[in-house]
């Protein structure tokens, strides 16, 4: 079975970071937004370097997603950044019409999102942002697995002409995708080959798949996992494919299992070849303080939740 | 100099326009848009510096965003009568599978529109955004925007008066329809606002009158000096004072026509009201 290490932990909203700041080095036609959240977007570097493509719009997210909406009516590519919270629920009239219904090309990019944003408790934790952005017609959403990861899929939406919500988050995590990666919007990552059960996991989740799936492989099951780190356009093909050959598949992600990456897999698999599904999300719940790591073992985002999850499924098929 | 005549021409055929949409689809929004006749044409014909065709990012040229969308008839009839589209198209007003929605769209690709609006209150917003695109692009053209005065009453653009000041967005002229109705009666009955000349200089903006909202040689001069106080590091409030259902006698000065269609006696009435002057759609 192929392994995964890595030597080191990184915050995925600091490879956003990096991203921007490649971007604004690379492509004079992004600008940057926020709403008062610089330093937690790690957005320094990209203002240091081009004070001029910056706008600081203090702290009113909607006026914020219409002047976004706004700058690209001239060919900019504004990138947005605040907390998934304010990036989404906040806001979601405005990104609906100024932005998805009227096509433009604003990256939304939020960090913070899900339980692992911490002790701030659950005013700031969201697990419906999967939900709310995919269902507008036309937007992408992504939610990358790592510090390289985050960074690659930044630089990447740049190239593509259409709205993005881009998801990633606060704690650090451990880096396990190569630098030079190359980031393809919507096409998954098969990270094991695996014939008992499918691993899909988003996110944060995803290095928890592998962990999983060493343990499992331990007690001799085969899984394969499979990074979706594009929710919006879903990868049908890479899924089915897999459950062709493992009959199971378990869904993992940091989010509510209503709207988010399990429901969207459910309805592939509804539609085209009815297979046995677990989902490792919450449970239409709101979160609360506590520890990232805390949260995730009390709500059961983890790789002892995604292995206990397999075992329900393999029972099943 | 501009020829009144023919802009009151126009303003005429427009209202004609309005009418007859809104009473073929039973729907939509005439006492708005009867109102910002004259506004529409003026800028349109005389004020905004326009490129030929129709281009999204309108680099090189002035830009408008209609925030108050709902007052798309008034719109419409404008842009297709400056050569966005063909005038016949106005046939189509809220039909199936027409470009001219209900409320504007690029969603269609309707020629002359840049922005979604209807959902009130995010106009600004984009106007300010596409202002700081022309400041970055080092375009020294302008931005126009119209907003409702009750729409005044969305948050969102509180946020957007309090940004344009405080980053100088001096190459915006942001005119407010006050026409001192909406929906569900006056707007002093429903919200009272106070000033809304106070509070936009309150936050910051230079604001000027037009007075005659509904006199196209006062709108004309208004606008004029709105735009000769643009770059010097203020954006601009032109307060339009118009009259809600101006040019026909039984829709004016009340709300009761703000969303609602005439009957075909009531078209007639407003019709004669209107003299054809460049030819029906």
């Amino acid at each position: 079975m192929k392994t995964y290490t890595y030597k080191e932990k990184k915050d995925t909203r600091s490879g956003f970071g990096a991203g921007l700041a490649e971007l604004g080095r690379t492509n004079p036609n992004v600008v940057a937004l926020c709403a008062d959240l610089i330093g937690s977007l790690k957005m320094n570097q990209f203002i240091d370097e081009n004070p001029e493509r910056f706008f600081q719009i203090g702290i009113a997210e909607a006026n914020m997603m219409g002047i976004a909406a706004g700058l690209t009516i001239g060919g900019k590519i504004p990138f947005t950044g605040t907390f998934a919270n304010f990036s989404t629920g906040r806001v979601y009239d405005q990104i609906r019409q100024s932005i998805a219904y009227s096509g433009k090309n604003v990256k939304i990019c939020a960090s913070h999102a899900g339980l692992t944003l911490g002790e701030d408790g659950a005013t700031h934790q969201i697990l419906e942002d999967i939900g709310l952005m995919k269902m507008l017609p036309g937007m992408v959403v992504i939610n990358p697995c790592d510090y390289n990861q985050t960074k690659a899929a930044t630089i990447a939406i740049a190239e593509h002409d259409g709205p993005v919500y881009l998801r990633f988050g606060r704690p650090s995590v451990p880096i396990f995708t190569p630098a030079d990666q190359k980031f393809e919007i919507g096409k998954a990552i098969q990270l094991t080959e695996g014939t008992d059960v499918t691993i899909v996991a988003t996110g944060h989740l995803v290095w928890e798949a592998l962990e999983a799936s060493k343990a499992l492989h331990e007690a001799g099951i085969s899984a394969e996992v499979i990074n979706i780190h594009t929710i919006k356009p879903l990868d049908d093909k890479a899924i089915l494919d897999s459950v062709a050959k493992t009959g199971c598949i378990v869904t993992a992600e940091e989010h509510n299992h209503l709207g988010g990456l399990g429901e969207s897999v459910a309805r592939v698999l509804a539609q085209h070849r009815p297979t046995p599904q677990e989902f490792v999300a919450t449970n239409d719940t709101f979160g609360e303080s506590g520890t990232p790591a805390q949260l995730m073992d009390k709500y059961g985002l983890n790789s002892a939740a995604i292995e206990k999850a397999v075992k329900k499924v393999l029972k099943r098929k | 100099m501009p020829n009144i005549k023919e802009l009151e021409d126009l303003t005429t055929q427009v209202r004609r326009d309005i009418l007859r949409m809104v009473h073929k689809v039973n729907s939509g929004h005439p006492g708005g848009s009867l109102g910002c006749a004259e506004f529409f044409v003026s800028l349109y014909q005389e004020i905004m510096d326009r490129n030929e065709g129709f281009d999204m990012d309108g680099k090189g040229e002035d830009l408008f965003f209609l925030s108050n969308g709902h007052i798309s008839p008034v719109y419409y009839s404008v842009l297709a009568r400056s050569g966005y589209f063909s005038v016949d198209e106005l046939n189509t007003f809220r039909l199936i599978d027409s470009r001219l929605q209900g409320h504007p769209t690029t969603h269609e690709g309707l020629p002359g529109i840049r922005i979604a609006s209807g959902s009130l209150g995010q106009g600004m917003s984009v106007a300010i955004g596409a202002a700081q695109a022309k400041k970055l692009n080092n375009d020294d053209h302008l931005v126009y925007s119209l907003h409702g005065d009750g729409e005044l009453q969305e948050g969102q653009n509180w946020e957007a008066i309090m940004y344009a000041s405080a980053k100088k967005v001096d190459n915006l002229i942001s005119a407010i329809d006050l026409n001192g109705q909406q929906i569900d009666g006056s707007t002093d009955d429903v919200l009272p606002m106070g000033s809304i000349k106070g509070k936009f200089e309150a936050f910051g903006w230079t604001v000027i009158d037009i007075e005659e909202g509904n006199n196209i040689e006062a709108v004309l001069k208004g606008m004029a000096e709105a735009k000769s106080l643009t770059g010097k590091g203020k954006p601009v409030c032109v307060l339009l004072h118009t009259i809600m259902g101006n040019g026909v006698d039984f829709m004016m000065h009340t709300h009761a026509w703000h969303g609602k269609a005439p009957n075909d006696e009531q078209l007639e009435i407003g019709l004669n009201q209107n003299a054809e002057t460049l030819g029906d759609y």
